[in-house]
């Protein structure tokens, strides 16, 4: 039955479009996890162990690459808040993913200092050489290309984030050979320039 | 102005304990443990340190503010450094932490806190390890922890890792974020200070302002009110990016001017290009042009030549630059961005973005220059927190400003900028 007098009840815009996490496997946190997850909830008052929902999401994604319903059920469990509450939150920040994602996910910045220094010419660069759009993983599954809003390095623009570890001053010949760099070297390729604040200057052949 | 918060950040090691104490580090907080919390927040407050994160507050009041018969208290450092252009606290953190360590001790010794909880934007993971490792360096030296240096005064500092969201920075949401919850604002009243994290009293001081803090112990109320022009003292951080041939941070005093920084520290535009315009503190603030650069670089000198100084976020525009586009990236960052609490500001910034993409795409028609305006007017003023009149700065200054380039996109059903810069420009900026 509906309640509108003239739509059908399973008019399409009658459905929500909210789209439930994936169920996923079962999921409990490993025992490593689990005694980092201890430690951490003692850094907030015993009675707000809420506060601890953004770094029990952090461990789950780190040991499942993503998070399913089964895992928001298990952060809440342990938390003592309710699915909703986690859900709420996994929904809300663009840092968890609810979809699996390649073992590289690449963020490219696409905010104004990037963008007018290229950021645009890097997407391209990475999207045809792993032949997907932005917001895709390609077809191996090991890559994710996402362009995500400014990441706060402007002056070494542009800048991808390759999971954790930053590429600055990325040109888009150098971000394809990331791309191959990732392929045959894995995680060793992942270089990063933030410690070495020397190179920051100077490196932009000024056009 | 020597520099202070960042002399020796291109050195190696300056991330190290031993590196930091070796340049007198942790001497400010053996001194302000000498002293009365009350003498603390007195000598902030003399020093006249303004808030670095974007609204420029005294610090010193702030602190004041914090209501002292409830307990417990906190310091809360924003570090969720998103505002683009900015990324001063993101080199303050990881060249130099321990004075960002120092300056939350002193800190919650001035407001009688207990714990700081410093919370850092999800991507900055790798500062994080530095910060961390360099919380643990503090610990083991008794700099933090029990009994700080057998004064009796306790103090522990935390980092917690946001996770991809602008609303962050805003001090309320914020809060709500720490407290594990969605970043959204707050109704103020109340403010932080009565009830902040937790619904207690909470100082929220960004990055830079706390690491101003063990400068004024160190050097004196004296010598740090002499850096500057009046009500803007002290040592402060600019982030020079955009189209200049040596971006990056730069610290001066206050008297610097903008052209000084522009055309000095960051080296100017490229060769063969002219400047056409400079946003001084972010993208959330309004654009000067070139021949507004003769002043201060001071929270009041911008303020009154009608933009802000904001967190000193300067982005630097050459003639390469196409301002409907401008808009339109900006505000495809503040769609993405804004929390979708308050309804102008969830809708007002879709809106403007699909009109100011059809413009940009020659589908725009004249119009939709006053829908532009009509938009932004329905959104600015209208949300709880400051997002909603920051998203509408980009549309309605580059309609001030560069007007003729919307009529022209509008009537040419194109970009007017030369062909052959559109060849050699990055896709979106044409």
């Amino acid at each position: 039955m509906s309640f509108h007098p003239k739509m059908a009840y399973d008019a399409t815009f009658h459905k929500s479009a909210r789209q439930l996490e994936e169920e996923g496997p079962a999921f409990g946190y490993t025992a490593e996890n689990r005694a980092r997850f201890e430690e951490i909830v003692k850094r907030y008052p015993p009675e707000r162990r809420r506060s601890a929902v953004l770094p029990a999401l952090y461990l789950a994604q780190h040991q499942q690459g993503y998070i399913t319903a089964n895992a928001i059920r298990h952060v809440a469990e342990l938390l003592g808040i309710t699915r909703a509450d986690v859900e709420d939150v996994v929904s809300y920040y663009t840092m968890f993913y609810t979809k699996p994602v390649g073992r590289f996910v690449v963020n490219v910045c696409r905010t104004l200092s990037c963008a007018i220094n290229g950021a645009e010419r890097v997407t391209e660069a990475i999207c045809t050489k792993l032949a997907v759009r932005p917001g895709e993983t390609d077809a191996s599954g090991t890559f994710t290309v996402l362009e995500v809003e400014c990441l706060g390095a402007c002056d070494r623009a542009p800048v991808v984030m390759v999971n954790d570890a930053w590429h600055e001053n990325l040109q888009p010949e150098a971000a394809a050979k990331l791309i191959d760099d990732l392929r045959a070297r894995g995680e060793a390729a992942l270089s990063g320039c933030h410690h070495v604040v020397e190179r920051r200057k100077d490196e932009r052949t000024g056009d | 102005m020597d520099p202070v918060l960042i002399a020796h950040v291109r050195e190696p090691n300056s991330f190290t304990l031993d590196f930091y104490l070796a340049h007198g580090g942790y001497e400010a907080l053996k001194t302000a443990l000498t002293k009365k919390p009350d003498e603390i927040i007195e000598m902030v407050k003399a020093s006249g340190l303004r808030g670095r994160g974007g609204a420029g507050f005294p610090t010193g009041m702030k602190w004041q503010f914090v209501d002292k018969k409830s307990e417990p208290r906190y310091i809360v450092c924003n570090a969720d450094e998103s505002e683009p252009g900015t990324f001063k606290d993101h080199l303050l953190m990881e060249r130099n932490p321990h004075l960002l360590v120092e300056g939350c001790a002193i800190g919650c010794y001035g407001i009688g806190a207990k714990i700081a909880y410093i919370y850092i934007r999800g991507e900055f993971y790798h500062v994080q390890s530095v910060l961390e490792r360099a919380i643990d360096e503090a610990y083991a030296k008794g700099f933090l922890g029990r009994n700080i240096l057998g004064s009796g005064f306790d103090c522990d500092v935390y980092v917690h890792r946001g996770a991809g969201a602008y609303e962050a920075g805003e001090e309320t949401a914020l809060l709500e974020s720490l407290e594990g919850k969605r970043a959204q604002p707050r109704n103020k009243p109340p403010f932080p200070a009565v009830a902040g994290l937790y619904g207690k009293p909470s100082a929220v001081n960004n990055v830079e302002t706390l690491c101003n803090v063990p400068v004024i112990l160190s050097k004196g109320v004296e010598w740090y009110t002499s850096v500057g022009p009046e009500k803007n003292g002290g040592p402060k951080l600019y982030c020079v990016s955009g189209h200049v041939r040596n971006p990056g941070v730069f610290e001066a005093s206050m008297s610097v001017t903008l052209r000084e920084l522009v055309d000095g520290y960051a080296g100017g535009v490229r060769p063969g290009r002219t400047l056409k315009a400079v946003i001084p503190g972010g993208s959330s603030v309004p654009i000067l042009l070139p021949d507004q650069l003769d002043i201060q670089a001071s929270f009041d000198a911008i303020q009154k030549a009608g933009s802000l100084l904001g967190s000193a976020a300067i982005v630097v525009l050459d003639d390469t630059t196409c301002m409907v586009w401008l808009a339109q990236n900006l505000l495809h960052f503040y769609r993405h961005e804004s929390c979708g609490k308050c309804t102008p500001c969830r809708e007002g910034t879709d809106w403007l973005h699909k009109i100011l993409q059809r413009i940009e795409r020659g589908d725009g028609q004249l119009r939709d220059l006053d829908l532009l305006t009509g938009i932004s007017n329905n959104i600015a003023g209208k949300t709880l927190c400051a997002f909603g009149d920051a998203a509408v700065t980009p549309v309605l200054t580059t309609l001030k400003h560069f007007r003729h380039e919307y009529e022209a996109h509008i009537r040419e059903r194109r970009c007017t900028l030369p062909a052959d810069w559109r060849a050699r420009q990055p896709v979106g900026a044409h």
